[in-house]
């Protein structure tokens, strides 16, 4: 299957090891990947913190650069970017624009990972290795918005050598919330600290998510309280295997 | 709305209190945690909650986009029924109407079901003024009146307080306001509910004027509804000579048919009950039967601009059952006071800003409490999405005064972010000075570095590996990463 990327602005600034990851695991399936350049960002941050005009602009072009990929999906390594498309970008088209057309069009082949390989691709035993203790934060967006369900967790439990262990309040937002997070940071610090207080009750050596910018809240916290728990997207131990070992 | 929360600090600085606050923090998590567990339960154990639900809101939109001819049924039927209905713009001429009916009967007290329309109006405040007190009868209402409090939650108002402070409050402050609390009072609920008992008997055996508000008011035979648990509000419904309810315009339902869904949905979602101990239903007067001048004041206090807008109105759904207050991590962190107004929570975060309008700076900060978790939406009796308003608020706050500098930063970034040259000159200049970020940043900033570390920036954005890889795999190579992670280095979260 031919699987256009789209990166999203965090990752491919921030996690660039989650794109060659993603990389990595599709072509080892046996999949294209086709990574169009001209590609930025979604607008969800603009969207999320009232500036809708801008958050437009943005969704133009990523309809645009991914419209004419010759793909059959579209993989978003990040579910909140993947819910901003499928979830806001109908809200944010005016009724019988060309970004509305293009939506209607583009955004149901749009695709978190787990959605890709679970419901797409149809595999969740996808030959990885990983032999570390790992819990698992459903990220809001991924959970709420997408309705990803088990789909992460059938995906972990098929990794050899990998302990899943289960998050107490688990479903509960890590407390990031994208400009919420400096906003109203003492809320959000509080809610941070108490997800980094059920990661360690855990034990786990690592902590998986598939949303980096999440992943990005809570490593921040832990590394901040030396917790000494890692985080880790869900694409880099989905990728690593026997040979080529993920670096924990 | 009600004058008492005036003067509040916008909503992150009234937070940080409350963060801070650990005995708060220790009561508020138990108690939602508590109510969210039964909620939970009561509602698993129906197979047609969704299909409840879906009818909820669609009675809830169908009533209001003909809410016109709904309250003038509701007005003619009650009428009929031998109420008087009288019409509030807002709440000063609500409060004036309830005043002017109290002050006509010569009393000089009334007694009050809980209702968080009489709130939002400041009524108590305004009796006051004129002379008239009116006694909560609601224990959780009694303990917030008791203590010169406000509210800080829909349902149980006084969940800011533990079970030792009430017994305090009680024991201290009960003989002002008619029998004392008995001498040695512990704090074992069952004193503590039975001091309140005594307490509240004599106001219902000898008040002669009662205020109410509603959960519903149905049209087609202009009947009100109240449901509550302790049975003050059937005791203030039946025992006065007058019984003024307050109500807002928003709470009608045309039918009983109607009333049958939101009978079901009301009780799961806010005491977690399949059903509530009291429900009260009167129409007009009864001869003979409890109340004989029996008033209606339809209150609309910002609700009919919050009906034109087309994203905000879905707020006007609210049946107040406070199961998105009870599932919020925010609100379980920053409490009720925080949000400045009657309605807390996430509820309070869409209906205090449309009702009030966003000008006042905890009007304006309301949209912001929220991470957009979902988790309010999605337990929502009547679908009420209220991450969608919030980023509607958001929109209408940031294009007014003081937002100038964020929508220039924002319009920075959408010009670079716009562009896929310019994201990756800004990539790389990022990444050439990766050694130079300090740990502690300054501005805004300095709300995350303050309690969370900062992510490292990698040697090189993922587009650069990305063009060698392509060149790699052009060449009919391998996947040009022969090392697995081999680039980012240590690069943490």
């Amino acid at each position: 299957m031919r699987i256009a990327l789209f990166i999203t602005c965090v990752n491919d600034t921030l996690y660039p090891d989650t794109g060659r990851a993603v990389v990595r695991l599709l072509e080892r399936l046996g999949h294209e990947v086709v990574f169009p350049e001209a590609q930025t960002c979604c607008g969800q941050m603009h969207y999320n913190t009232g500036y809708r005009r801008d958050a437009q602009r943005l969704a133009v072009r990523f309809v645009t650069t991914f419209a004419d990929t010759g793909a059959d999906a579209v993989l978003a390594p990040s579910a909140s970017c993947a819910a901003m498309i499928r979830d806001n970008y109908p809200r944010l088209a005016e009724e019988g624009s060309r970004l509305a057309r293009a939506t209607a069009e583009l955004a149901p082949r749009v695709h978190d990972l787990s959605e890709l390989l679970v419901d797409v691709l149809g595999v969740t035993d996808v030959g990885a290795y990983f032999p570390h203790t790992v819990t698992y934060h459903p990220t809001c967006h991924g959970l709420r918005l997408l309705g990803l369900g088990d789909r992460p967790y059938r995906l972990l439990r098929e990794v050899r050598g990998l302990e899943l262990k289960e998050l107490p309040g688990a479903e509960e937002c890590c407390g990031f919330g994208g400009t919420f997070a400096v906003k109203n940071p003492d809320v959000s610090a509080a809610m941070g600290s108490d997800k980094a207080r059920g990661i360690a009750s855990t034990g786990a050596e690592v902590v998986c998510a598939v949303d980096n910018s999440c992943l990005m809240h809570i490593g921040g916290t832990l590394r901040r309280e030396r917790a000494g728990v890692k985080t880790v997207h869900l694409a880099e131990i989905l990728a690593s295997t026997e040979q080529e070992p993920a670096r924990v | 709305m009600s004058s008492t929360f005036i003067g509040m600090p916008s909503f992150p600085a009234a937070a940080r209190q409350a963060v801070q606050d650990a005995q708060l923090r220790h009561n508020l998590r138990k108690a939602t945690h508590t109510i969210r567990g039964k909620r939970g339960e009561v509602v698993g154990e129906l197979d047609d909650w969704a299909e409840l639900r879906d009818a909820g809101r669609a009675i809830k939109d169908r009533t209001l986009r003909h809410l016109d001819r709904y309250l003038e049924q509701l007005e003619e039927q009650a009428t009929g029924a031998g109420a008087t209905v009288h019409w509030a713009a807002d709440a000063e001429e609500a409060n004036a109407i309830v005043t002017r009916l109290v002050r006509a009967t010569g009393e000089r007290e009334v007694v009050k079901v809980k209702s968080m329309a009489t709130q939002e109006i400041g009524l108590n405040e305004a009796l006051a003024q004129a002379g008239i007190t009116a006694y909560e009868t609601d224990l959780a209402e009694l303990i917030v009146q008791l203590s010169d409090d406000f509210p800080s939650h829909i349902l149980v108002p006084a969940i800011h307080r533990n079970r030792a402070e009430i017994r305090e409050i009680f024991a201290r402050r009960m003989a002002e306001w008619g029998v004392p609390a008995p001498d040695g009072l512990s704090d074992d609920p069952r004193e503590l509910a039975e001091a309140a008992r005594v307490h509240l008997r004599e106001k219902f055996l000898t008040a002669k004027v009662a205020v109410s508000g509603a959960n519903f008011a149905v049209a087609e035979t202009g009947s009100l509804v109240v449901l509550e648990s302790e049975g003050n509000g059937r005791m203030c419904l039946t025992l006065p000579e007058t019984l003024i309810s307050v109500v807002g315009i928003e709470k009608l339902v045309p039918t009983w048919a109607d009333l049958e869904v939101f009978m079901q949905l009301l009780p799961r979602s806010s005491t977690g009950e399949r059903m509530n101990p009291y429900s009260s239903v009167w129409t007009g007067a009864t001869p003979g039967d409890g109340p004989q001048d029996v008033h209606l004041v339809l209150l609309d206090n910002g609700r009919t601009d919050t009906l034109a807008d087309r994203v905000g109105r879905q707020a006007l759904r609210c049946i107040r059952c406070s199961a998105c207050l009870n599932i919020c991590p925010v609100y379980e962190r920053s409490g009720g006071h925080s949000y400045g107004s009657v309605y807390p929570g996430p509820i309070g975060a869409v209906l205090t800003p449309q009702l009030r309008g966003v000008q006042g700076s905890m009007e304006a900060s309301l949209p912001y409490a929220s991470s957009l978790c979902g988790a309010c939406y999605e337990v929502c009796p009547v679908a009420i999405d209220i991450p969608e308003i919030l980023v509607h608020l958001r929109e209408r706050v940031a294009s007014g005064p003081g937002h100038a500098a964020e929508r220039a930063a924002m319009a920075a970034a959408e010009t670079v972010l716009g562009d896929h040259r310019l994201l990756h000159m800004a990539q790389r200049a990022a990444s050439a000075a990766r050694g130079a970020v300090p740990r502690r940043l300054p501005g805004p900033g300095a709300g995350w570095t303050d309690t969370r570390d900062i992510p490292d920036i990698p040697p090189r954005p993922f587009r650069d590996w990305w063009r060698e890889h392509e060149k790699e795999r052009a060449r009919g190579g391998g996947s040009g990463d022969a090392g697995g992670r081999t680039e980012h280095e240590g690069g943490d979260r």
